[in-house]
């Protein structure tokens, strides 16, 4: 890339008096003008002026600078960062939806909202729930729908005294954060050495102002929970519903569904388990499900479908629903994608998905744990988690690590998450990746720590390879320059 | 005098007023502060509860009040320079207050029994 | 062979592979799972469908949706979307990234971000913005729980009347469980009720104030004063609008606006039938530390090069867990690529050109509607920018403009009431399709009217 032309800022690129856009000729008579001047704004916003040649480079060059799932492999725990098939996305992509006003009369919409029910049914079948909502923007936004439903419950059964949402220590951020926003009180129960819930401090925990326990299954660390039919009995018993958070629901596709498991409430990462894509962040989707009993508090609007008539319509004013928590029916596209998914696949591979998963992640760990520290021995499923090298005497943390991995065109694992080890190092493989791929990633990770010992101050300045490295966290957090007209 | 909260802040009490900031250990744990959140003057403390936040890169931490009372200054040169605070916590206090409640000091940790607390959370 | 094109695995891959594992069978990695607890039946879903099935389910699906020409708005408009965008944004470099943790391989993403959050900020005049909202209903609701959580001790807010009734809802729903006091300031011919605002701020326990602009009903509201109310009760001053006016109405900093918020896909974006779409936020200097979601910052890294980072990550959910400012731990990421690339292609001129092309096509419409004898303005003294209430003589005659409009291929507005219509004009639209629509109406509304008077009922 040339750097002088393209490693700007777009603001950089501008030119007075350039332009990109193509717009047809004004010949209306009424004018902006006309309005009173105190409604309008006194200066033009500073905004770039580009032409379109120059425009494509800037981006197509900045893209070039960003690392994704079709550049290389993500072993990214706890984030499924599987393949993204291209079929879903020229569907996505259709100029009919494209045209699709949200607020169109229902007869109008019959194939849209054949699409939502349809794929809220298939992860109805999925999860093991009665149903779905697929209003939830993303993993947190379902996560929090989810507590609002659980919430609504509460409300309608006349236990208003219920403010405690149980947690996990070795739940992820969003959980806790997720409670709090939805008017809970947060209580952590303790996790056991391997990781799993501690279930004599979750009965200590329970009591008649316990809402419900959110939970994992596998749990972070990779473990399936056995005593999960023990703990949803003693939860269930205390008169709290069950919460599934769907971040690791890609291992049990084709081996558990969390209804079977007792789980009354749970969300779906579209982005993880149903290969869309993360898009830099976002936009995801974060489809709520529940039991059957619990259909009445989902958001509006839902959709419904009438047999008789073979009709599909939108409900906007249920009179249990928990509220409303979107403008309209969620992330349309990305839901698309995802139903997509599923019909590619079909019922048999899509059972293949967790096993598969589980294998990859268990060939790595095998493959690895004579030179990282593997706390937990035994069988992982999707995920596992390194307590950093095994060799403790070199001064080589798993952020050094994570960085050298980068040079070697891997996306470094999640690290220093959960936070029952100090060194954590959490690797996902997941099922779409080959085994030469993994072969190639065992290789350099064992060479990392063969560098730790031979040459430790060469890891703790990675990456090498990279375009950019060393930033200075401090400095932009201590100075924060959050815009263009900052940086001058 | 000396007194610590088991949450790490100390107050450094002089007649009816104190000097609130965060002990070397809880700044050691922190690194580089980056932000320091504080209450205005003239506000009102409540022993134990939150009276502000402070943030390094990768953390961030509630501050506790370790006695009741009014903030009658803030520390205001952590405003433009808050890593003050990691390079001598003691020496750059956060909040000075006059104390409403004195007998609420005797409820605060001296230095060996807060050092005890440090030792225990370091080893784990 | 393997089983899919999307699952690498051969048999002999698998066997290779659990030889390594100690397993026998890939079951075996199972065995820790509860037999009861294991699925006893395969899925109830359909099974595989090939590459041209799965275009055809979708073509079925395509076939039994009416793209209709669109004058329905309500914060969500049919926009020219430059070509360019879409094959940008099909780059897999960005569409396939994750969240930009780590600087050295995402400075892509980053980057678009920090241009992205620029414009934003020069839009709304404001000091910093974030990348992180779904929509604008859930900013509006962030930024309520951000009002009370700066006022610390009072949890009441204010919104207004005239906001849309989907965004009142959604705040309303994080009102109840979030159990912040969420009161409705009521509308005085089609805006907010200044004196009623005053009134309500004068207990003192107010937190924030909500405003639309332009509001619900297209009116652009004159919001001269408010800031000073607002401020002197000690509350935040927060206003909502749709990213694209803000190019020629009056800033929201230029109003006094603390926080600024609303949904962006006005920059262009696909209707797509409700998502995605993206919510803005922008705050000024004294809330940074306060907003919620990703924001970006510039830096330089060893070579002392000027790279970008995620910033001030103290406030999120994963370092600060239920102490964060929000639960978001997603950015808008993709979305906000099409934002920063919008405002690229358009610049101000061209952001200026697409509002007065609107503004324009809504005031020959609204004047050539107001032509049919019983069809009026519901707020015919009030400015407004690109929409606006019409009232139709009866209920039924507004049914009749509605349906009968679908049925030549329109989506006429959103309905409101029985007997009222809110109309939106974009620079998509054109004049023969408002001189067809309107004649729809005046039939609609006055049978055999157009036809001639002999055919007249009246």
């Amino acid at each position: 890339m040339n750097k002088e032309l393209y490693g700007k800022l777009i603001f950089e690129c501008s030119v007075p008096g350039r332009r990109g856009f193509s717009l047809p000729v004004n010949t209306y008579a009424d004018k902006l003008a006309d309005l009173p001047a105190e409604l309008l704004r006194k200066d033009a916003p500073a905004l770039p002026e580009v032409d379109e040649p120059s425009l494509v480079r800037h981006y197509n060059n900045l893209s070039t600078n960003n690392f994704g799932v079709d550049t290389g492999f993500y072993p990214l725990g706890s984030c499924t960062m599987k393949y993204n098939p291209k079929l879903n996305e020229e569907i996505a992509a259709s100029p009919v939806v494209a045209g699709l006003h949200p607020a169109q009369p229902d007869d109008t919409v019959q194939g849209a909202l054949e699409a939502y029910f349809t794929l809220q049914s298939f992860l109805s079948e999925i999860g093991g729930m009665s149903e779905f909502t697929l209003n939830p923007y993303a993993g947190a936004h379902g996560e929090l729908t989810g507590l609002m439903v659980i919430h609504a419950y509460h409300d309608h059964n006349g236990s208003v005294e219920r403010d405690t949402v149980l947690v996990p220590d070795s739940a992820h951020g969003t959980n806790p954060a997720s409670a709090n926003v939805a008017g809970y009180k947060i209580v952590e129960v303790k996790s056991l050495e391997d990781g799993t819930v501690d279930v004599d401090d979750l009965r200590s925990k329970l009591n008649d102002h316990v809402a419900a326990m959110m939970m994992t299954n596998p749990n972070t660390l990779g473990i399936f929970e056995k005593r999960i039919p023990e703990i949803a009995k003693m939860v269930h018993e205390a008169g709290a519903l069950m919460y599934y958070d769907g971040a690791n629901l890609n291992p049990m596709l084709g081996i558990a569904r969390p209804g079977d498991m007792g789980f009354d409430v749970m969300h779906i990462n579209l982005h993880k388990t149903f290969s869309t894509p993360h898009g830099g962040g976002g936009p995801g989707a974060g489809p709520v499900g529940v039991r059957k009993g619990l259909e009445m508090f989902l958001p509006n609007p839902r959709v419904v479908y009438d047999a008789d008539d073979d009709f599909y319509s939108v409900v906007t004013d249920s009179p249990e629903a928990l509220g409303r928590i979107s403008s309209w029916l969620g992330n349309y596209t990305v839901e698309l994608r995802a139903l997509a998914y599923i019909l590619s696949l079909g019922a048999d591979n899509l059972a293949q998905v967790g096993p598969l998963a589980t294998l990859n992640a268990n060939y790595v760990k095998d493959s690895l744990k004579d030179v990282y520290k593997l706390p937990i021995d035994g069988r992982c499923k999707h995920e596992f988690v390194f307590d950093g090298l095994a060799d403790k005497s070199t001064a080589v943390t798993t952020l050094h690590v994570a960085k050298r991995l980068l040079d070697f065109g891997f996306h470094a694992p999640t690290i220093y998450f959960p936070l029952l080890f100090h060194e954590s190092l959490m690797i996902e493989p997941t099922e779409t990746e080959s085994r030469e791929t993994l072969d190639s990633f065992i290789a350099v990770m064992r060479r990392i720590a063969g560098e730790a010992a031979t040459d430790p101050e060469m890891l703790k300045t990675a990456p090498h390879n990279t375009p950019v490295s060393g930033c200075d966290d401090t400095e932009a957090a201590l100075h924060p320059r959050v815009k263009f007209s900052d940086l001058s | 005098m000396i007194k610590y909260l088991p949450t790490h802040e100390y107050a450094r009490i002089e007649g009816n007023e104190a000097y609130i900031g965060i002990s070397p250990y809880a700044a050691h744990q922190l690194g580089n502060v980056v932000y320091v959140d504080m209450p205005e003057v003239d506000d009102t403390l409540v022993k134990d509860e939150e009276f502000g936040a402070i943030e390094s890169v990768k953390a961030a931490s509630d501050l506790f009040a370790p006695l009741s009372g009014t903030v009658t200054e803030v520390n205001e040169a952590l405003v433009d320079n808050p890593r003050l605070v990691s390079d001598d916590p003691m020496k750059n206090w956060i909040i000075k207050i006059e104390i409403s409640d004195p007998k609420e000091v005797e409820q605060l940790l001296d230095q060996e029994a807060y050092d005890a607390i440090c030792d225990a959370e370091h080893k784990e | 062979m393997s089983r899919h094109r999307y699952l690498p695995h051969t048999d002999a891959d698998v066997a290779a592979m659990l030889e390594r594992c100690g397993a026998d069978t890939v079951d075996r990695l199972f065995e820790d799972i509860p037999e009861a607890l294991r699925m006893k039946k395969p899925y109830e879903l359909p099974g595989e469908l090939s590459e041209p099935e799965v275009r055809r389910f979708f073509r079925t699906l395509d076939m039994r949706d009416e793209v209709l020409t669109c004058f329905a708005g309500g914060g969500f408009y049919d926009r020219y979307a430059p070509s360019v965008i879409a094959s940008l944004m099909a780059r897999s470099e960005f569409l396939t990234a994750y969240t930009p943790y780590q600087p050295e391989i995402s400075q892509g993403t980053l980057q678009y971000i920090f241009e992205y959050q620029s414009m934003m900020c020069a839009l709304t005049g404001l000091d910093v913005s974030n990348a992180s909202l779904y929509d604008g209903a859930t900013a509006t609701a962030e930024a309520m729980m951000m009002c009370v959580a700066a006022a610390r001790k009072r949890n009441r807010v204010l919104i207004s009347a005239t906001i849309a009734p989907y965004v009142l809802d959604v705040a309303r729903t994080y009102a109840r469980y979030h159990k912040v006091q969420l009161d409705v300031i009521p509308e005085k011919d089609g805006v907010t009720d200044r004196a009623a605002m005053q009134q309500m701020l004068s207990a003192g326990d107010v937190a924030g104030v909500i405003l639309p602009s332009p509001n619900y009903w297209g009116i652009l509201e004159d919001l001269t004063g408010f800031a000073d109310d607002i401020h002197a009760a000690r509350a935040l001053m927060v206003i909502n609008g749709h990213a694209l006016a803000l190019g020629v109405v009056k800033s929201p900093a230029e109003w006094g606006a603390d926080i600024a918020v609303g949904d962006a896909q006005s920059l262009g974006m696909p209707l797509n039938f409700g998502g995605p779409y993206l919510g803005y936020m922008c705050v000024t200097k004294a809330l940074m530390r306060k907003m919620p979601g990703r924001i970006v910052g510039a830096t330089i890294d060893r070579k002392g090069q000027r790279v970008f980072v995620l910033t001030l990550q103290a406030r999120e959910q994963h370092i600060r867990r239920e102490k964060a400012t929000s639960n978001i731990c997603s950015n808008q990421g993709i979305m906000t690529l099409y934002a920063a690339m919008y405002c690229s292609v358009m610049g101000a001129e061209g952001i200026r050109r697409v509002n007065e092309l609107s503004y324009g096509g809504a005031h020959y419409l609204a004047r050539l509607l107001t032509e049919i004898p019983g069809v009026e303005l519901v707020y015919p003294d009030k400015p407004f920018l690109n929409e606006f209430l019409v009232k139709f003589p009866s209920p039924e005659a507004a049914d009749a403009a509605y349906y009968d409009a679908v049925d030549y291929g329109y989506l006429p507005g959103i309905r409101v009431g029985d007997d009222k219509l809110l109309i939106a004009v974009t620079e998509m639209r054109g004049t023969e399709e408002m001189d067809e629509l309107a004649q729809i109406f005046a039939e609609a509304v006055n049978p055999g009217s157009t036809k001639g008077k002999e055919d007249s009922n009246e």
